[in-house]
């Protein structure tokens, strides 16, 4: 018991103690705040602007869950096509290694120009920043699966759709939440990005009009929320697949 | 090749007569005149590629009957499994099970293999129902007679001494105890004929023997067909009723020995001088394939 409090106390102790040490380095420095306020002075802005920033967070993570939740069904069905199947996967998996290297950032403004600024070019970012992780893994998942195992399944009669269902999918399962923990925190990045460079809400525009107007406690103050919706969706990914599929970790908690 | 054969032939009266040409099978691989065979193989032949890894393979197992497949690593055993269970078809010659052209993974064989593939994401009990879900008519039952099943499947664990481990998951089992889920998954849906690849292979002696006895006895209660490939020769003779010995690759079969011993068979039987005569011939007539060419 006393022993977990310390275990689990200690990340939150090393962030007090960070912020402590920023608040005293910059009181003093005499560091000016339009380059870098106190965690007070964040504070203070934060419950200033709070119904502002509800408001766009709102936005954002929408904006986000959305975006993710395309990235989930189309990865996990082209996943599943290229997976099992060697010669979808050897005619597509280049396709998209390739495709997975261009820097997403840099087609958001062929986006914008096909969808129009605000929320539709956010989601596409977000989807399309996201989708690659899981699909990758997903397909790895499925190729991984033993081949006794599916001679197991195909000597008893089962079709294709049987050894899918009945070992491919479970198995890929725990490759496929792995991908859910990284690519949410991509989506967010994705939606943020987009927001940043065409939209007129989300805690990107924020950013970027805090920061013409050298409200920089408030870009802080962005961030900070960014961060802690980013880390709240990383728990619940991380919870399902505790949830889901504990047994990939031989009932060792991790 | 031929003296090394006629060298293991003076050997002793234990073993069968050598196959001659397997183009021409003399009577003895022939099937019993009024019993249709379970697997028969007719010149059967595969190529990986260029490479030749069996050669013109003839065999005839009767229903009910246990074999053993032995030979040098390499000769093709594994190959010989995946063609008589249709996982591959041949370069050439038939394959026959229970009556039928094999040309497509048979349906509702049973199969284990060295390690035991059980399935991390299912208890074990779930793991062993696995065939009653794809194999007819279980497959059509299942949902209906869910409780029927289970109690299939547990009184199938029970006889292997697993009784106690159904809600387990199989990594909570020893090495040992997966393997004998393992018999029961591919035993569940009493199939016809039972592949069995190296099982025991990864068990040490006690395990293994202990396990022997296991798979007689779920022999002698469902009397499959099955088809054992092994390099433990005492396992071979204690277990089947004709041991099949395979050349160097390309493998063919170079000689069919029958089993005398009665069933059911004890381990202190394989300290019996004919079980260990018998080992011994199968081991010095391997020996000889191995350093022909
Ligand atoms: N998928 C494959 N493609 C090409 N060659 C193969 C393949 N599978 C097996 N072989 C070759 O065919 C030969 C026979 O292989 P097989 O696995 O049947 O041998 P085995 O008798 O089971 O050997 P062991 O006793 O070591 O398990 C070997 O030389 C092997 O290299
Ligand atoms: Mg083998």
């Amino acid at each position: 018991m006393m022993q977990s409090v310390v275990k689990y106390g200690r990340p939150w102790l090393i962030t007090l103690l960070l912020l402590l040490v920023w608040e005293l380095a910059v009181r003093a420095f005499h560091i000016p705040e339009f380059v870098l306020p106190t965690p007070t002075r964040i504070a203070e802005t934060t419950w200033q602007f709070r119904q502002h920033l509800m408001l766009h967070a709102w936005q954002t993570l929408m904006t986000t869950l959305v975006g993710f939740f395309f990235a989930i069904v189309v990865g996990i069905l082209l996943g599943v096509a290229i997976g099992s199947s060697s010669a979808v996967y050897d005619s597509l998996y280049p396709l998209l290694i390739g495709f997975n290297s261009i820097p997403k950032v840099a087609v958001v403004p062929l986006i914008v120009m096909w969808c129009g600024i605000g929320t539709v070019p956010a989601i596409i970012t977000a989807f399309i920043i996201s989708f690659f992780p899981i699909v990758v893994n997903v397909a790895t998942g499925l190729a991984s699966v033993e081949p006794e195992m599916k001679d197991v399944l195909r000597v008893l009669g089962a079709s294709r759709y049987e050894v899918l269902t009945k070992v491919g999918i479970p198995r890929s399962l725990p490759y496929l939440f792995a991908s859910l923990k990284v690519a949410i925190t991509l989506a967010f990045i994705g939606s943020v990005v987009s927001e940043t460079i065409a939209s007129n809400d989300g805690i990107g525009f924020l950013m970027l009009s805090a920061s013409s107007r050298f409200q920089v406690a408030l870009i802080f103050a962005g961030v900070i929320i960014i961060a802690i919706m980013s880390i709240l969706m990383f728990l619940v990914c991380v919870y399902a697949e505790r949830k889901l599929v504990g047994w990939a970790f031989r009932g060792q908690p991790t | 090749m031929l003296e090394t054969l006629a060298l293991v032939k003076d050997a002793g009266p234990g073993i069968g007569s050598p196959i001659g040409s397997p183009v021409d099978p003399p009577r003895d691989i022939a099937p019993a005149d009024n019993v249709k065979p379970m697997v028969m193989l007719q010149d059967v032949t595969l190529k990986y590629g260029e490479m030749l890894a069996l050669d013109r393979t003839t065999m005839s197992i009767n229903p009910s009957e246990f074999i053993a497949v032995v030979g040098p690593s390499g000769c093709g055993k594994s190959t010989l499994m995946k063609l008589v269970t249709g996982l591959l078809p041949p370069t050439s010659g038939h394959i026959i099970f229970d009556g039928f052209h094999v040309d497509g993974p048979v349906k509702g064989a049973g199969m284990a293999f060295q390690n035991a593939t059980l399935l991390p994401w299912r208890t074990t009990l779930a793991n062993v129902m696995l065939p009653l879900e794809i194999v007819q008519p279980y497959k059509g039952k299942i949902r209906s007679h869910r409780a029927e099943m289970e109690a299939k499947a547990k009184t199938l664990l029970d006889v292997v001494g697993l009784g106690e481990f159904g809600d387990r998951q199989p990594w909570q089992l020893s090495g040992g105890m997966q393997q004998r889920a393992n018999l029961c998954r591919a035993l569940v849906h009493e199939p016809k004929l039972m592949m069995l690849d190296e099982p025991f292979a990864a068990l040490d002696a006690f395990t293994k023997e202990d396990l022997w006895e296991v798979l007689q006895a779920l022999w002698m209660r469902q009397r499959f067909t099955a088809i054992l490939v092994t390099h433990d020769l005492r396992e071979a003779v204690y277990l089947a009723d004709t041991v099949y010995v395979m050349s160097n690759r390309p493998g063919h079969i170079v000689r069919r020995c029958t089993v005398p011993f009665p069933r059911p068979r004890t381990p202190a039987m394989t300290f019996d001088p004919a079980f260990t005569e018998l080992v011994n011939e199968l081991r010095a007539l391997i020996a000889a394939v191995r350093s022909s060419k």
